[in-house]
Parts: structure tokens; sequence; C-alpha cells
């Protein structure tokens, strides 16, 4: 597989490590428990197009959303964390 | 030594015949030329017999000319090279080549456990399964080793492999799998139009069937245009053609795995060669034009020496002019066979006869036999008279009923092509069926993949040329290339006719899957059994499992199959397709990644410095540290590691901490970011000093703990274990970039810039005082205990300065960049020789650490909550942090959890070890009473006994009660008391001081 880092350009996948869904929001700190909860252990187990966390752990150290299917690895769309990169710069 | 040769003719084929070559099967010496394979030139000497069948041992010869090869599998080269189950199809002779066959015993023509074809009745598909179900102790200890001494392939070599593998990358606009007409003529149109084209080639030669076929292109034969063009692909600087290089799988994003055998046809690579190289290669488009497989037809006794596809016979005939039989009969049901006739004819042989079960023979073909005085028949071989020796006679059944016999050494069997649809089906593409063709073609091939020529049901010589020059020339213009391409090159096509005939009814074994041993009759067993299902009839008769894939024979045994359940060959299916195309040695994926470079080594910026000093080191993930220094006379590690922990506490000691990961946080939110990772709080941190954190998972267990230090407003320095100091790293930047994006925050790894030592004992600030200004001051007024910062050297270098104790001693922990390490120690050195200074390792500094009652990794291990080790008051109620409500949950608050205490025998003489389990005393040890475990243990110097650190349920509750330790792996059991787990200087005055 391979991913076209938004900072990096195109890199293989041994570059990046994987995390996981990337809808889940982390909960606001008055949320309470079960809303938590939901956030650290519920998890949708797609087959199709999601929306992922990876890393590019051997590059740029970005955090990118990556559109990815489950069922083909196609890849459509990859973005940079809210917080990533020059993101800031200039803000 | 050619006179040897005895079925090699005397001109023709493509074969240096000014370079013999010497070798060896089964011991007795043959030769042949360069140019061979080991197959061809034991045609070219008379052998017919070259292995024993998997499971029945029967006797085997050469089927095929190609890696689909079922039978003719060897142990190739001896010694730490030997390689089994290779093919001699593929293998190149060379000078010396040694090889060996298979699975037979004692010799291969006198091979005791033949005995097993007397028992075929009772080896049927599920043979296994259905005999050697019980006494189920009986399958490991007596079954299986007799089964697989019986029924195996080749040998391990059982010793390491000598040679090196490589693993390269390579990016091109086209990759195209094959050198024949179709592979060729996309080359062409790709790089004339300026695309960067990678072809790769299975064969050591270029030019696919026309090497056997030959034929005529653009009005030339077709030796001559192949030299043209490969004499201008040559020519063009970015097309790249590799001999010896399979293209064996495809996998996402147009990523590709070819393996190159650079040097399997020599006896060992030359100096500093690798032996294969793995490429991955990543490439926008794909021509597969691998080509297809001639396919066999079912019937008794088609296993014996002697028959041989129809295609392969023309290629010994042909290319490398051996003969594989005297007189040989053709069996064919399409055409294409009736150029084994010809070739046969070319090369002077004698054509005793051909069975076409078509019901047509053309007007040609019926005047080349009457010219050439051999009959025709109408029908099908039904059984084949031979045995080790070859075939003798084969028997007809004539169309209409009658019967009929042929004399003939050597039999050819066409029973139509089968496209390679590997690589095209490897993401789960099912291929179609065509009828015209009888046979799969590629269907939802990978995006960027295309089949062309006889890899996609195109067979005729003119169309593989003009589909693979279209297929390259589209490739090329898809990846932004329009050069000329100019004109694709013309042939004729051949006359196509085929009539589909899989299987001949007949008494005797009739084999689907020559490797495997799966017969016709183990296909109808497994569906009166119910295995109807493809992939259920694969695994149950093991078709198509063995090394070859089932090559030869996956598309027979479907059609049986469809045949006797009365649905179609399509509507039966195929199984799924998976790479690897042909076998790949680990050696090729391991590449280089093998004992000292299997993984990346980190060295301290001391490790040099250290090992002079004789230190023992340790692996602790990719670093080696310094884990004790053993000096004269010391009888074992752990009296040099008693004395580096005495003289620390009575003197002063250093030990490199540089693996500790290292990170600075910049910005105006850099504290309040701190203070959502950590439980504690740092905005509160006052400039110049240190403080302990603890982070925790957002499952509220403990993930990683270190000082951090406010170097400025807004500058802090972090420090993590060694264990997860890329794992923090990652986690702080998903913290930052994903789950709190709106704090003005940059985190920058600095492990590899600093060099940093922990200097500890009471003689600590006099040994500082010769490396630090003496304008800094060093006093605990102005340096007290966790107080950082930075400070001038002498001679001027700045250095950051934490006084920080992981020892419980009087302490400082000094940075320098880290290109200064290796000269720290030997200042360290120099300056504290008057101190009597001493070098200690991981395990002082370890042994230290408990004696504190630190907690490390033995207690963050992953279960473990900040209260568990006895830092719960550190949480913060007055702010949100990672973790903070999970921590909450009700289990992970209980009373009765098991948290940290510390241990010692009662009989202080005792060894403590760690994994002991925790027992209330006076009761028989079970998973019932199981109240811990003790995690952490060391010889305390300052204790003079063994202590240590153990999880137990309600342990701080319970300090004096005496307990079992109890270790049933060691066989022991002992007492031991809970106690304070601060066994040294439990008020922190020495820290302090």
């Amino acid at each position: 597989m391979r991913i076209v880092c938004p900072f990096c350009g195109e890199r293989e996948l041994g570059e990046f490590t994987y995390l996981g869904d990337a809808k889940p929001v982390r909960p606001t700190a008055d949320a309470g428990e079960d809303a938590v909860h939901d956030y650290v252990y519920l998890r949708d187990n797609v087959a199709g197009v999601m929306s992922e966390n990876w890393y590019h752990g051997g590059g740029c150290r970005a955090w990118l959303k990556v559109t990815r299917n489950t069922l083909t690895h196609e890849i459509a769309a990859v973005e940079p964390a809210a917080g990533a990169g020059a993101a800031k710069v200039g803000a | 030594m050619a006179g040897a040769q005895t079925n090699r003719l005397d001109n023709g084929g493509l074969i240096d015949r000014t370079a013999p070559l010497k070798f060896r099967f089964d011991g007795k010496s043959l030769s042949g030329f360069q140019g061979d394979t080991l197959a061809s030139a034991l045609v070219a000497n008379g052998v017919k017999l070259v292995g024993r069948s998997f499971k029945y041992h029967r006797p085997r010869g050469i089927l095929t000319a190609g890696s689909e090869e079922p039978n003719a599998l060897v142990e190739l080269r001896t010694g730490a090279r030997r390689e089994p189950n290779t093919k001699a199809t593929t293998a190149e002779l060379y000078e010396g080549l040694e090889a060996a066959s298979q699975n037979r015993w004692p010799s291969l023509s006198f091979d005791v456990m033949s005995v097993n074809q007397l028992f075929a009745p009772i080896f049927v598909a599920g043979f296994y399964y259905k005999t050697f179900m019980w006494p189920a102790k009986f399958w490991e200890a007596v079954y299986e080793p007799a089964i697989r001494r019986a029924a195996g392939l080749g040998r391990a070599a059982g010793v390491a492999d000598p040679d090196h593998y490589d693993k390269v990358w390579a990016h091109c606009d086209v990759l195209i799998a094959g050198s024949g007409p179709a592979g060729l003529a996309a080359a062409l149109a790709a790089g004339r139009s300026g695309a960067r084209v990678i072809l790769c080639e299975e064969d050591f030669a270029f030019g696919g069937r026309l090497l056997s076929d030959g034929g005529m292109i653009d009005g030339l034969p077709a030796a001559e245009w192949l030299s043209r063009t490969l004499a201008e692909l040559a020519a063009m600087p970015d097309v790249r053609i590799m001999a010896r290089t399979t293209l064996f799988g495809v996998y996402d994003g147009g990523t590709y795995g070819a393996l190159e055998r650079v040097n399997d046809h020599v006896p060992s690579p030359p100096e500093h060669q690798v032996r294969q190289r793995l490429w991955r290669i990543v490439a926008k488009r794909c021509v597969v034009a691998a080509g297809a497989l001639e396919r066999p037809i079912v019937f008794a006794g088609n296993d014996t020496p002697g028959v041989m596809m129809a295609s392969a016979m023309r290629t010994y005939v042909g290319r490398y002019a051996a003969l594989p039989a005297k007189r040989i009969a053709l069996f064919t049901n399409n055409e294409d066979g009736w150029r084994t006739v010809e070739t046969a004819l070319g090369a002077g042989l004698q054509i005793a006869a051909v069975i076409d079960a078509r019901p047509d023979i053309s007007p040609s073909h019926r005047s080349l036999a009457s010219r050439n005085g051999f009959t025709v028949l109408h029908g099908s071989v039904s059984g084949v008279d031979g045995g080790k020796d070859g075939v003798r006679k084969i028997a007809v059944s004539l169309t209409g009923g009658a019967r009929a016999e042929v004399e003939a050494d050597g039999l050819a069997v066409s029973g139509g092509w089968n496209p390679a649809v590997g690589l095209t089906s490897y993401h789960r593409g099912r291929p179609k069926w065509r009828d015209d063709i009888a046979a799969f073609v590629p269907d939802g091939a990978p995006p960027g993949m295309v089949a062309a020529g006889a890899a996609n049901g195109n067979f005729g010589l003119g169309a593989c040329l003009a589909q693979g020059f279209a297929a390259g020339a589209a490739a090329a213009h898809n990846t932004g290339h329009n050069g000329k391409a100019g004109t694709a090159p013309v042939a004729d096509d051949e006359t196509f006719s085929l009539t589909p005939l899989w299987h001949v009814a007949g008494k005797g074994k009739a084999f689907v899957d020559y490797q495997h041993d799966v017969t016709a009759s183990d296909i109808e067993l497994a569906q009166r059994e119910g295995f109807e299902s493809v992939e259920h009839l694969k695994r149950y008769t093991t078709l198509g499992m063995a090394t070859d894939q089932g090559k030869t024979s996956n598309v027979a045994g479907l059609a049986i199959m469809a045949a006797v359940t009365g649905k179609s060959i399509p509507d039966t299916g195929t199984t799924i397709y998976r790479p690897p195309y042909v076998p790949v040695a680990i050696g090729a994926f391991a590449g280089h990644h093998r004992d000292e470079t299997f993984h990346a080594t980190r060295l301290t910026p001391s490790h040099h410095w250290a090992a002079e000093q004789g230190a023992v080191f340790v692996d602790t993930g990719l670093w080696k540290r310094a884990q004790w220094y053993p000096r004269a006379g010391e009888k074992d590690w752990l009296q040099s590691v008693t004395r580096e922990v005495k003289a620390v506490r009575s003197g002063v000691g250093f030990c490199d901490v540089s693996t500790l990961g290292k990170i600075d946080v910049h910005g105006p939110d850099a504290g309040a970011f701190l203070d959502r990772v950590y439980i504690n709080t740092f905005t509160n941190l006052a400039v110049g000093k240190a403080r302990y954190g603890l982070m925790l998972r957002e499952d509220g267990i403990v993930y990683d703990d270190g000082t951090t230090s406010r170097l400025a407003e807004g500058h802090y320095f972090l420090t993590t274990t060694t264990a997860k100091a890329g794992l923090v790293m990652q986690h702080l930047e998903f913290c930052r970039q994903v789950l709190f994006p709106d704090l003005d925050v940059q985190l920058t790894s600095v492990s590899d810039q600093w060099a940093q030592f922990s200097i500890a004992g009471p003689k600590t600030r006099e040994l500082l005082k010769e490396i630090v200004d003496p304008a800094e001051d060093l006093s605990n007024e102005g340096f007290p205990f966790m107080g950082a910062r930075e400070v001038a050297l002498r001679g001027g270098i700045k250095a950051r300065l934490f006084r920080i104790s992981f020892s419980g001693e009087m302490a400082f922990e000094i940075s320098v960049p880290a290109r200064y390490g290796e000269a720290m120690a030997r200042n360290l050195m120099r300056a504290g020789e008057p101190l009597g200074v001493t070098p200690y390792g991981t395990e002082a500094l370890g042994v230290m650490r408990i004696e504190k009652g630190h907690v490390a990794g033995p207690e963050l291990n992953g279960t473990t909550t900040a209260a568990d080790l006895g830092l719960g008051k550190m949480m913060s109620t007055k702010k949100d942090f990672i973790g903070r409500v999970m921590a909450g949950r009700e289990a992970l608050v209980a009373p009765d959890r098991q948290v940290v205490v510390g241990v010692k025998p009662t009989d202080r003489a005792r060894r403590l070890r760690s994994g002991a389990h925790i027992i209330p005393k006076g009761q028989t040890p079970g998973p019932g009473n199981d109240q811990g475990y003790v995690t952490s243990v060391c010889f305390s110097p300052t204790s003079d006994q063994w202590i240590g650190l153990a999880l137990v349920e309600r342990g701080r509750e319970r300090i004096g009660e005496i307990v079992h330790a109890h270790d049933p792996i060691r066989g022991e059991d002992y007492e031991v008391e809970l106690c304070n787990p601060v066994f040294y200087d439990p008020d922190g005055g020495r820290q302090r001081g």
C-alpha cells in the first residue's frame, strides 16, 4: 500500500503506523463516563470506506486522516490532522 | 564427452556446443552444454526417471519444460547450499552441478516405499483424516513422524544458508511480465513512447515460446526478429529488461514483487554478490504477458515417465536439441498439438501415431501422416503400459468403441492451453470462462493491470504481437508518454481448433495433480463425500496445494468435479489465487535482515569508551547498554554489580542514561499541553525546576513515566522511558495534532541530540566541581533538589544539569550535545580518579531503584493504575487529562487491587526470584488464592539480602504479613515478608542533602 503524505509525497506503507477509526471525537471534560467509555472502546468494523488515523513516523511525524476502502485498500483522500505540520503556521 | 549424450541431436538448438559442462545426478556423472537446463541435460542423456511421487512413490519423469513442473523436483547442490524441491526444468546447468532425486530410498530405481502403490486403494482423499484419528496423542508421537518420513519432498539443508540476499526498490511507468512475443511487443511500444519500462522474464533467455516454436515476424525468422528487438530495447535508456526474474505477486498501490535469481546459475555466488534479489517494483501500469500453460489430459497411466506435454517436447527438441524419445505418439484434442509432430519429424524422430480426440482432422494433417507413414487415430488414450524405464505401449479407445494399441517410447499430450491467470487474479479477481478456447481468462485484474497475448487467451502469434503492442502503447499513453510508437510487428495466426477433453475413463490411476498424487477418482470420491465446493475439494484432496500450486492440475480438477456434479465449469468456479506465483525463499524476503543486521543497532554516546572499559552489554530494544563493568578478580556479575552499588552509595559513580527518550516541548501552551497528557500539573512548575510525571492511556492504565523540566517560560524538556521513547513521541504527536490542535505547542524529538549521564553518590558535587564552570553554584541553596537549568562547563560548552535522583543518593543528571558524550565519560573518569569514581551499568541502576522502591518496566506493565503503583495522589482533581475518566472506573479503584509492595525472604540467606506467586500463609497454592506476584528482584548490598517489589492484593494494608512465594516453574516455595517498598533511606534525606 502507498500513502500520499501531504507533506512528503507518495511513500510506502512501512513508513506509516495505523491507529484506527478517525471518527470518534474525544469527549469534553464534563461528558461523563459513558461517553468516554464509548470513545475509548466502541469502534465500527467497517467493510468499505472509512476514515482512519495514520502516523507518518518514518517521515514527517504528521498524523494523517486517510480515507481508505478496507475491502480494496484504495485510498480516496489523505488530509493532515487539524494540528499537523504547517497547519499552524500563520494561524 | 558429448558422445555420452545419447539423446542429443548433432545440430541445432540454442545451446553452446563449445561449452560442455559436467554434472552429477544421483552420483552419476553426466554431461550437457551451456544453455541447458538440468532437465534438458537429463533428457539429452536419456534419463527418463527423475523422481518418485509424493504419496505412492510412483516413478516419475519430466512433464514440462517450465516453472509449472510438478514432477522433476530435485535437491540441488550439497551441504549448506542444498536446496530441496528445485525444479529441474528451470535450474540452469553449470559446471559441477550436483542434483539428487527426492522421496526415494534406498535408490531412485529401487524404492522400498513404492510398496505404497499396493495399498493405493486405501490412500484415497481424506485418508489421513480418516485413519490417524485415534488415539489422539499418537498423532504427534507416532503417526506424523512416520507419515513425514514416507511421504515428503526434499530435505532442507539443516544448517544456515551461507549466501546473501538483497532487497531493492524500483519504480517505473510500465512493468511487463514476460518476454514472449506479447511482452516484447509491449516493451517496444511503451519504450518507443518514452515510458520508463521494466520487463521481467523468468527464463534466462528472452523470447518465450519463440525460442521453442519459431515462426515468421515482419517477414523475418523469429530468431532474427528477436535479436533485432532485444537490440532495440537494449538501446533505450529507460527500458530495463531483466532475465531470471519472476514477477510473483501484486500488492496494493501498484506495488509488485519480483524475484531475481542473480546467481542461481553458478555453483556459488562470486564474492560480494548476492544469491537472489527481491525486487519491490512500483509501477503505474502493468502488462501481464506471462503466456499460457499447456494442460494435460487425465488418463490412466498419464504419469508414466515418457509422457510429456506436447509443447515441452517441442521445447526439448527445438530449443535444446534433446530428444525425450525415439518413437513418439501424440495425444491431442487441439490443433496446436500437431506442431509437435512437425517439430519431431524435422528432428528425424519416428511418429508412431497421432491420437486426436476431435471429430474432424484437416486434410493437410492427413497428408502429413500419409507422407510420413504414421496413422491418425480418432479417439483417446485410455492407458499406458510402462514403468520406471518409460512408456512401452499405449492403449487407445477409438471413437465408436474399438480399441487399438500403439508402440512408442514417448507420448506427447496436449489438452489445450490455460492462460496464466495468477497475477491478474491476486486481488480476488475471478477469471472468466471462455467457451471458444475452453479456458479461464483474466477478469477483475488489479487497477492498472492488463493481460495481453496468450495470458489473455489470444494464442496466435499475430494476435500476441498486436495485443501486446497495443497494451504497451496504451500503458505508456496512460502514464503521460505519447512518443511515436511506430507500428506493431506483424505475423500470421496459427489455426485454432479444440474439442474440450479433460478425463478419459480407464483402468488404473489417472493423475490430476501429479505432485500431490491426486487422482480423478479422488475427486469423484470427494464429491460423493460432500466436498463439492472447489475450496473444500482443494483442501480435502490437497489438489493444487503442492509447491506448483496446481499449475497443470487445477483446471482439470475443476472440470472433473463439474462433470460429476453435472454443473458447468464456470459454475463450479475456481479457488482463490494467491501469490507467490513461484516459491520464493524466505531468505529473499529477509534480505540482509539476519544475524547482526537483523535490526539496526543503536549505540550510546559513551559506547566505545565503555567497550574499552570491558563493559558487558545488554540489548534493550535496539540499544546496546553497558550492563556492568567487570574488574579483574571478580568471579561473577553479582560481585561486579554489588561493588558498583557500594561505590555509588559511599562515593560517586556515573551511568550513561542517554537511551531515555527526550522531547523538547515548545510554545505558549506547552504547560497546558503537558497538563493534559500527564496526571499531574506542569503549568505551575517553576522555571528551573524538574518534576516527575506519570501519563496514562485513555483507558486509565499507566502508560509511561519520566521527569520533565521547565527550562524557560515556554520550553519544557521531557524524558520518557527507554522502551517507550518512540511510542510516547507518537502518542504526544497524536495528542497535539489530533486531540488538542487548538494548543500552540510544538514537539521535537531530541533523544539522539543529547548525551545524558547520571552522576550519583555523596561525592557527586566534588566530582562536578571539576567538570562544571567554577562560577556555577552547585550548593543545596544554589542548586536545590529537583533543580534544572543550563550551566556552563569548564571550557565553555553549555550543558543541561538536572538535580534528580533515581538511586536515592545525592545525584545530578548532566546533558551535553551527543558529540561530547564520549569525552564527558572520559572526563568524568579522569576528574573522578582521586574520588574513586566508578562507572556503573544498568544492573546497578536497577538494584538502586529497587532499593528505593521506584517503579519501572516490570511494574508499568500495562495492567497497573497510578494508585496500584502508589502514585494515586499525583492524580490532579483540578483538570482534565488523558485517562482521567476511565481511571475512575469501579474495577480500577477497587480496594482489593494488586498494588506495589516490598518483599523480602524471611530467611535472609535465600535468593528471591521474580515471577514467584504470592499465596497467603498456610494455604495450598491455586488460582483461587493467587494474590499477585514478585515483579522485580535484586540482591541489595545495602540490606545485605535479596529484596524485591511485588504486586499484591491490598499489599499496602498488609505490611509486616508473612506470605508464601510460590514458584512452580523453579519448584520453590518459601516465606517472604511484605514490607515498605522503599528499602533505602525512606525519608529521602540523602538525595536532598
